[in-house]
């Protein structure tokens, strides 16, 4: 087994919301892992009982993925979605859960090459598919062209959809839609920025395909 | 979301076997995942499509264009062909983001259902959703919903706009069977209106797999296009579209292919618009008198009396557009 070949198991994530006063989720999932790798099914991050039982007997299948470079082989309860295989157990946490529905963009990656919603991805479908995420776009230090300008015109406020943004603008980039503000507004409206950045989001994307 | 088993197919053979047990088909995913998360959906098997080889768009024979279900909407509306020969067609595919085009493939687009947020809502009551349960939105808030086509069972919005085009062209559906067998269904009869069966959307059976979709051909020139009125500027789903195609010969139109979307229960082809600019010629007071009938038959709820007059002015000016186009 190579040294960058991983396998695990990956449990669903849940909708599950409130506080809690035990670990959190990402730590009981971590520790799930390094302990043996079972099929974590504990009430601890389940919403109920009856989901609980279900996620016992929930089927999983075996992925081989590259993930910014890297190959993955995990195995992962069929539910899985990339957006929560990268967050949840690869400790990718760059790409963000917004909706959670592929309105808002914010979990926006690169399969393939192209850029879709990671929260309507199921990790199971992509065998053999190239992941990039928003943790892959940097070449050691030297930032990707377009986070170095969204660094520059001060295109983001909380930060939140940003690398949503940043891994959207780059689809779009490679697609060829910035002749123009109004084209680059439209092929990215699937990217919703709360903060209200779009001016500055807009020049980031079209100075970046001006250069290229 | 409920667990499922996941089985990847290679040729059509092994997903008809799949879909005749039961299966359920997953393509792009983008609507069926977003509905298993939300437990609208609770299929218990589902079969990935994706490698079959339904990704070709084909002319055909007279100017007509069959399109794969694989083929994603991004591939789609970006084809040189389909531009060129029906830009209406092309035009419906951009309602989407850009991440859910490089996802979604033109059999999903017509298999997609409705953004009603009580269909959504496994709290609340919805006959599509679970028969005979009623309907929340009929009482309910119903901006979005339909004024055309609905019963007093369901009056949710078919969300596809390319299926607006293909309904205003009168395009078909290709299917394959389980036991082999091709069928080809009028695209008027593929989409079914809720009547007492809301629950039933297509005219589809158990394991049968849509192979493509075909535009027939058109005499020529057709001039088209589609609009699409929402409350924001991009990325919504319509209150009113229109999707409109004109030939038109010697200063007469000789053929006039319309429906109109985000306003009815499927995609509401509108024959009495259609009839009113055959053999005329083309003027704003045609394009506002053959308008005037968009809304006939229309039933406004409580919320959505405005799309009455949203549906015939979108027509009006989608018809005045593709009238005037050189």
């Amino acid at each position: 087994m190579s040294a960058d070949l991983s396998e695990s198991v990956v449990p669903p994530s849940t909708e599950s919301g409130g506080p809690s006063s035990g670990p959190s989720r990402r730590t009981v999932i971590a520790t799930g892992v390094v302990v043996g790798g079972a099929v974590v099914a504990g009430g601890t991050f389940l919403a109920g009982s009856e989901e609980a039982a279900a996620a016992g007997a929930s089927p999983s299948s075996r992925v081989s993925l590259t993930v910014n470079g890297t190959r993955r082989t995990v195995t992962v309860d069929n539910r899985t979605s990339l957006l929560d295989l990268l967050r949840e157990h690869l400790d990718l946490t760059g790409s963000k859960k917004g909706c959670n529905a592929g309105a808002c963009g914010a979990c926006t990656v690169l399969v393939d090459g192209q850029r879709v919603n990671s929260c309507l991805t199921l990790a199971v479908r992509l065998e053999g598919a190239e992941v990039v995420t928003i943790e892959g776009l940097a070449e050691g230090d030297r930032l990707h062209p377009l986070q170095q300008a969204f660094i520059d015109e001060d295109a983001f406020q909380c930060g939140y959809c940003t690398p949503g943004q940043i891994m959207s603008g780059v689809g779009c980039i490679q697609e060829g839609h910035t002749d123009s503000p109004e084209e680059i507004r439209e092929y990215m409206s699937g990217n919703v920025c709360r903060c209200g950045c779009y001016v500055k989001i807009v020049r980031a994307v079209e100075q970046t395909a001006a250069r290229k | 979301m409920h667990p499922f088993s996941y089985t990847r197919v290679s040729n059509v053979r092994e997903a008809l076997d799949a879909g005749s047990r039961g299966g359920r088909y997953i393509a792009g995913g983008t609507t069926l995942v977003d509905l298993m998360r939300e437990t609208v959906e609770t299929p218990e098997t589902i079969v990935d499509i994706s490698a079959l080889p339904l990704g070709d768009i084909t002319a055909t024979a007279g100017g007509g264009i069959r399109i794969g279900a694989l083929v994603p909407m991004a591939v789609a509306t970006a084809d040189p062909k389909l531009n060129s020969l029906f830009p209406v067609a092309a035009q419906a595919l951009r309602g989407a983001s850009a991440q859910l085009r490089n996802m979604a493939t033109i059999g999903g687009n017509i298999m997609q259902r409705t953004r009603c947020t009580y269909f959504r809502d496994v709290t609340a009551d919805c006959n599509k959703r679970e028969p005979g349960s009623g309907c929340a939105a009929l009482g309910g808030y119903n901006r979005g919903h339909a004024i055309l086509g609905g019963s007093d069972q369901c009056v949710a919005v078919h969300a596809s706009d390319f299926a607006v085009a293909l309904s205003a062209l009168e395009a078909s559906v290709h299917l394959q069977a389980p036991d082999g067998r091709n069928r080809r269904l009028p695209f008027a009869d593929f989409l079914l209106r809720p009547g007492s069966t809301p629950h039933r959307e297509q005219a589809i059976r158990q394991g049968e797999l849509i192979t493509s979709v075909e535009i027939p051909a058109y005499p020529r020139p057709l001039k088209s296009a589609y609009l699409k009125l929402r409350d924001r500027q991009s990325y919504s789903f319509g209150l009113a579209s229109a999707a409109v195609a004109l030939h038109v010969r010697g200063g007469v139109i000789r053929e006039a292919k319309v429906a109109a979307g985000g306003v009815a229960t499927v995609p509401w082809k509108l024959s009495a618009v259609e009839r009113a600019l055959v053999g005329e010629r083309p003027s704003d007071r045609l394009w506002a008198e053959a308008a005037r009938h968009a809304a006939d038959g229309a039933r406004p709820l409580q919320h959505n009396r405005f799309k009455v007059e949203l549906l015939k002015r979108t027509v009006e000016r989608q018809l005045r557009t593709v009238g005037e186009m050189e």
